[in-house]
C-alpha cells in the first residue's frame, strides 16, 4: 500500500499525463453525462474514482481533491488531516507522528512538488477547510460540473 | 511598562493605535521594536480559580503576554478559554492557544468571538497533537480545520468582519494573529516556506518550537531573512530550561518534533548540578538567539519550571530596564 504510495508519487508527471486525458474524455462526454444527470452519474463515476485513486494513491475520497497541488500524495492519509502542509511532529526519518511506520504524506508532497515545479509550488496555495458534504462523492465530476457554473477549474486529477 | 493610554480598568483594552490589528499589550510591545518575552502558563488539573492565579503571578513583571495552552500533548487540563477568562480579569495580556484537535469551525469561531468579548487579543492557531500521545487516546480526534486554514478563517472573521459561513459579524474580534513553526522537523527545506504560507494565511507572530540547536536556526534564519519574512511577522523562538541528561533523552524520543543535539545532552551530563545548568543552557540559548537578526523576541516553555521564568528572564538581561505590565505594577516603577 505504502509502496504504492511511494510509486505514484514518483511518477506523479505521467498519471498526471493520463488524468488530463480522462479530463478531456469526460470533457467529451459532458452532454451525455448532462442527459443522463449529474446526479446520477456521480454515484458509478465514484466508484469509479475510489477503485483507480483508492489503488494508486490510497485516495480517502473526500471530493474535492487537491492531488495536483501535493505532488500526487493524498493528504487525507494524513491522520491529522492536514490540507496545507506539513505539522511540527514529522520524524527525523521523515515518518509521521502518529503512525511511525508511515512516511509523513506532507514529506512526500513536497518531494513530489520539487519535482514538478521549479517555483511557484503549488503545495502553497491556501487551502480552505474540507466540505465534509463532498465525501464520497465524485470529484471528477464536480470539476466538469464546476465549469458549468463559470468557477475556477481545480484539476481534480 | 505602563502605556500612557493605559485603561483605568485592568483588563479593559488600549486604543487600538494605527497600523495595529488588537488593542493588545503584545502588539503594542512588538510594534514598538522591544524584545518581547512570553511564556507558556501551565493549566492546573483543577476547577479553582487561585491556582490559576498563582500560578501566573510567578510571571509578574517579567513577561509580556502568557500563553494559555490548549490540551497540549493531547492531555486534558483546564481549557485556555476558562485560563483567559480568569487571566483577562487582572488584565494580562493572554494568548489564547487554539488547538483543531478539539473543536470544528463552529466551536472556534464562537469561542474566539468569546474570547475577544473578555479581553483576549492574541491567539495562537495550532492543528494541535494527535489524540494518540495523550492521556485520552480513545477520544474523537476532530480536525476539522487545520492550523493554517485557522488562521485563514480568524483573519476573515476579523478583517472582513464574518463568518466563514459568510454570515455578517456586528463587531469582528480584534485579535493579533499568531501561529507555530518546527524549523527542526522534516522537510527542512520546506520549513521556510511553510512559514510563508502562514504568513500568507494572516499569522502575524511566529512561537516556535523548542530551539536547542541555534546553529540550524541561524541557517533557517538566514532563508527567512531572504525572503523578507522576518519584515513581515513578528518571530519568537521557543526555550525552556531542560531539568537533567536523562529528562533531555526523554524528550527527545518521546516528544514529538523536538530536536535536541547530542552536545546538549552531554553539556548537562557534565554538570555537577544538572537542573542548574539547564537554566544556564537556556539563559545562554536566548542571549544566542536574541542576537539573530530577525528576531523580535522568545517564547519560555518551563514545563514543570515555572517557578524559574524569573531567574531564566532576569539573567538573560533581555528586558533591560523595562518591566512588563503585570497586576501590581506602579507608575513609579513602570517605565
Amino acid at each position: 500500500m505504502y509502496r504504492m504510495r511511494a510509486w505514484s508519487v514518483q511518477h506523479a508527471q505521467t498519471l498526471m499525463k493520463l488524468y488530463d486525458g480522462l479530463e478531456w474524455l469526460l470533457e467529451k462526454a459532458r452532454p451525455l453525462i448532462r442527459w443522463i444527470g449529474y446526479d446520477r452519474v456521480d454515484r458509478p463515476l465514484a466508484v469509479v474514482e475510489r477503485l483507480t485513486k483508492g489503488v494508486l494513491v490510497d485516495s480517502q475520497n473526500c471530493g474535492q481533491c487537491i492531488l495536483s497541488y501535493t505532488g500526487l500524495s493524498c493528504p487525507m492519509n494524513c491522520p491529522k488531516k492536514m490540507r496545507n502542509g506539513p505539522c511540527g511532529g514529522v520524524r527525523p526519518d521523515g515518518t509521521c507522528e502518529v503512525e511511525p511506520h508511515m512516511n509523513c504524506v506532507w514529506v512526500q508532497a513536497w518531494e513530489g512538488n520539487k519535482r514538478l515545479h521549479e517555483e511557484d509550488y503549488p503545495i502553497q496555495v491556501v487551502q480552505p477547510p474540507v466540505d465534509h458534504r463532498l465525501i464520497g462523492h465524485s470529484a471528477w465530476l464536480r470539476e466538469i460540473r464546476r465549469d458549468e457554473t463559470g468557477r475556477v477549474r481545480q484539476n481534480a486529477l | 511598562m505602563r502605556f500612557d493610554d493605559e485603561p483605568l480598568i485592568p483588563g479593559e483594552a488600549l486604543p487600538v493605535l494605527p497600523g495595529h490589528v488588537s488593542p493588545g499589550r503584545l502588539e503594542r510591545v512588538l510594534r514598538a521594536g522591544a524584545f518581547a518575552v512570553t511564556a507558556e502558563i501551565a493549566p492546573p488539573d483543577s476547577a479553582d480559580p487561585n491556582e490559576v492565579y498563582e500560578r501566573a503571578a510567578l510571571f509578574d513583571g517579567y513577561v509580556d503576554a502568557m500563553n494559555a495552552t490548549d490540551g497540549s500533548g493531547a492531555n486534558c487540563h483546564m481549557s485556555s478559554v476558562g485560563m483567559c477568562s480568569l487571566l483577562t480579569r487582572r488584565g494580562y495580556a493572554m494568548v489564547m492557544q487554539v488547538s483543531a484537535r478539539d473543536r470544528n469551525r463552529i466551536a472556534i469561531q464562537g469561542d474566539v468571538l468569546g474570547a475577544a468579548a473578555m479581553g483576549v487579543f492574541n491567539i495562537l492557531c495550532l492543528t494541535g497533537d494527535g489524540v494518540d500521545v495523550g492521556d485520552h487516546p480513545e477520544a474523537k480526534p476532530v480536525f476539522d480545520v487545520d492550523g493554517l486554514s485557522m488562521l485563514e478563517m480568524l483573519r476573515t472573521m476579523r478583517d472582513e468582519s464574518r463568518f466563514l459561513s459568510g454570515r455578517k459579524l456586528t463587531v469582528p474580534p480584534r485579535v493579533f494573529l499568531g501561529a507555530a513553526a518546527n524549523p527542526f522537523a522534516p522537510p527542512l527545506d520546506y520549513r521556510p516556506h511553510r512559514l510563508a504560507k502562514k504568513i500568507a494565511a494572516g499569522a502575524q507572530f511566529i512561537q516556535t518550537q523548542y530551539c536547542f540547536d541555534v546553529d540550524r536556526f541561524r541557517e533557517y534564519m538566514k532563508v527567512v531573512r531572504d525572503h523578507g519574512l522576518h519584515e513581515q511577522a513578528f518571530l519568537l523562538p521557543g526555550v525552556g530550561p531542560l531539568a537533567s541528561a536523562k529528562s533531555a533523552e526523554w524528550i527527545r524520543s518521546n516528544v514529538p518534533g523536538v530536536h535536541i543535539p547530542d552536545r546538549v545532552i552531554e553539556r548537562l551530563k557534565g554538570a555537577a548540578d544538572q537542573a542548574q545548568e539547564g537554566i544556564s543552557l537556556c539563559v545562554d540559548l536566548i542571549a544566542e538567539l536574541s542576537e539573530i537578526d530577525g528576531v523580535h523576541g522568545v517564547h519560555i516553555m518551563a514545563f514543570r519550571q515555572e517557578h524559574r521564568v524569573a531567574e531564566i528572564v532576569e539573567r538573560s538581561n533581555v528586558l533591560g530596564d523595562r518591566v512588563p505590565w503585570h497586576p501590581g505594577l506602579t507608575l513609579e516603577n513602570g517605565k
